[in-house]
């Protein structure tokens, strides 16, 4: 056999991994891995962008995603520039560190998503916040579908979100019951937050420093129970002589 | 398939990975004689085709010749990446750890006869025997006039000849 022929045979097949490491690095497919959580095993996925959804590691989570977002899904380890920070995020209900891909959002609803991102630990805001942050104080209704369409849950932290008179709301992920369980881990009480909305209690005042909040504001928590003044209004509230907390920033 | 690209770029490009990718991977293996910097400068020359055709217009898919573009891109990135060795793809496909290095008939033997060929000759035998691409497009890839192309494919197989003769 001459030399040309024998250079022509040089030539294989495509080794496994290389289609699919330019399917994800075309952004053509997104990547997934999965992760533990405080409500179980979930699925996060990504491409270049950042973090593109989190869903339960059930059954059909690559139709449900398909079917959102108009991509297959493969498996494969995250960007390792930021792809160590997954657990933390999750584990912290925050994105920190974390790119988020919310390319598909519109911009109000990132913007919204954005602040439900900066909603501490361990603390609740109702729906009318966040429209209210956002300058759109008559878009509550607005947020309340964005948050159920919030497409990273845990990661940004939708649970912390409530209902406007101070009811626990919905969960997109999994169900009210993931919600429920995901405050208690945080260490708020929910049934405490039942029991305020059912008595109509907005917001909390400290009657030594005339200061009030959101009942789970870290400032009213801190608060001798002595001190503190249900208001069933932020009116009644500024009526009694009291101003607006600068940390939580539950409105006039 | 530059018509398939311009008419649906997403729907189109898996096929032309599938189609350009054997070759692509096999010429580069060969020139570098290593898996792992084939596989990444496979992945990238696809990555930064995908990015560039985004950005095509009509009249530049009417002018393009898919393979020499290609394969110009993917002697670019491997003088860079001779450069920049610690550089790592960003996204590492699970399914291929523990993936067997596939091989060729007589790999390792010819990745030792090619090292006595220098870098231009390399390029032009691979590029011209093994790839399978024409004289012309080969100057189009490389830069270099056709008659060098052809002087250093002439001059790469008389050398390969020899190498392989010492070896019996």
């Amino acid at each position: 056999m001459n030399i040309e022929s024998q250079l022509s045979q040089l030539i294989a097949g495509l080794p496994e991994g290389i289609a699919e490491g330019v399917a994800l690095g075309t952004g053509l497919v997104d990547g997934y891995d999965l992760y533990p959580s405080p409500v179980g095993e979930v699925v996060v996925t990504f491409n270049l962008d950042g973090v593109s959804s989190v869903d339960l590691a059930t059954d059909g989570f690559e139709q449900r995603f398909s079917e959102r977002h108009g991509k297959s899904l493969l498996r494969a380890e995250p960007p390792s520039l930021w792809g160590t920070h997954i657990p933390d995020a999750i584990e912290a209900g925050t994105p920190g560190k974390l790119p988020i891909d919310l390319s598909s959002r519109t911009p109000f609803q990132g913007q919204i998503l954005r602040i439900a991102a900066s909603i501490p630990r361990g603390e609740v805001r109702p729906y009318s916040w966040l429209a209210r942050e956002a300058s759109r104080p008559g878009a509550a209704r607005a947020v309340g579908s964005t948050m159920a369409r919030n497409p990273v849950p845990l990661i940004i932290p939708c649970h912390r979100v409530v209902r406007s008179d101070g009811s626990i709301g919905e969960y997109s992920l999994g169900g009210v019951h993931n919600k429920w369980d995901l405050l208690t881990y945080e260490g708020v009480q929910p049934a405490r937050l039942v029991e305020l909305a059912g008595q109509h209690v907005r917001v909390q005042g400290n009657a030594s420093t005339r200061i009030y909040c959101h009942p789970t504001c870290r400032e009213i928590r801190r608060s001798k129970p002595e001190h503190v003044v249900d208001f069933t209004s932020t009116a009644r509230a500024r009526s009694a002589g009291f101003r607006p907390c600068e940390h939580c920033r539950p409105g006039d | 398939m530059t018509r398939s690209l311009a008419a649906d770029l997403d729907g189109a490009f898996p096929a032309l990975v599938q189609s350009v990718g054997p070759r692509l991977y096999w010429g580069l293996r060969r020139m570098s004689g290593d898996h792992q910097e084939a596989e990444d400068l496979t992945q990238e020359t696809f990555i930064r085709a995908y990015r560039a055709l985004g950005d095509f217009d009509r009249a530049r898919f009417d002018e393009l010749r898919l393979v020499p573009w290609l394969w110009t891109i993917a002697l670019n990135l491997g003088r860079n990446h001779l450069r920049n060795r610690s550089r790592r793809p960003t996204f590492v496909e699970m399914a291929d750890h523990g993936v067997e290095d596939q091989e060729t008939p007589d790999s390792k033997a010819w990745d030792k006869r090619f090292t006595a060929l220098s870098a231009n000759q390399r390029t032009a035998v691979i590029l011209r025997h093994a790839v399978g691409m024409g004289i012309n497009e080969i100057s189009e890839t490389t830069g270099r006039p056709e008659g060098t192309v052809k002087a250093d494919i002439h001059r790469g197989l008389s050398r390969l000849k020899l190498v392989m003769e010492q070896e019996q």
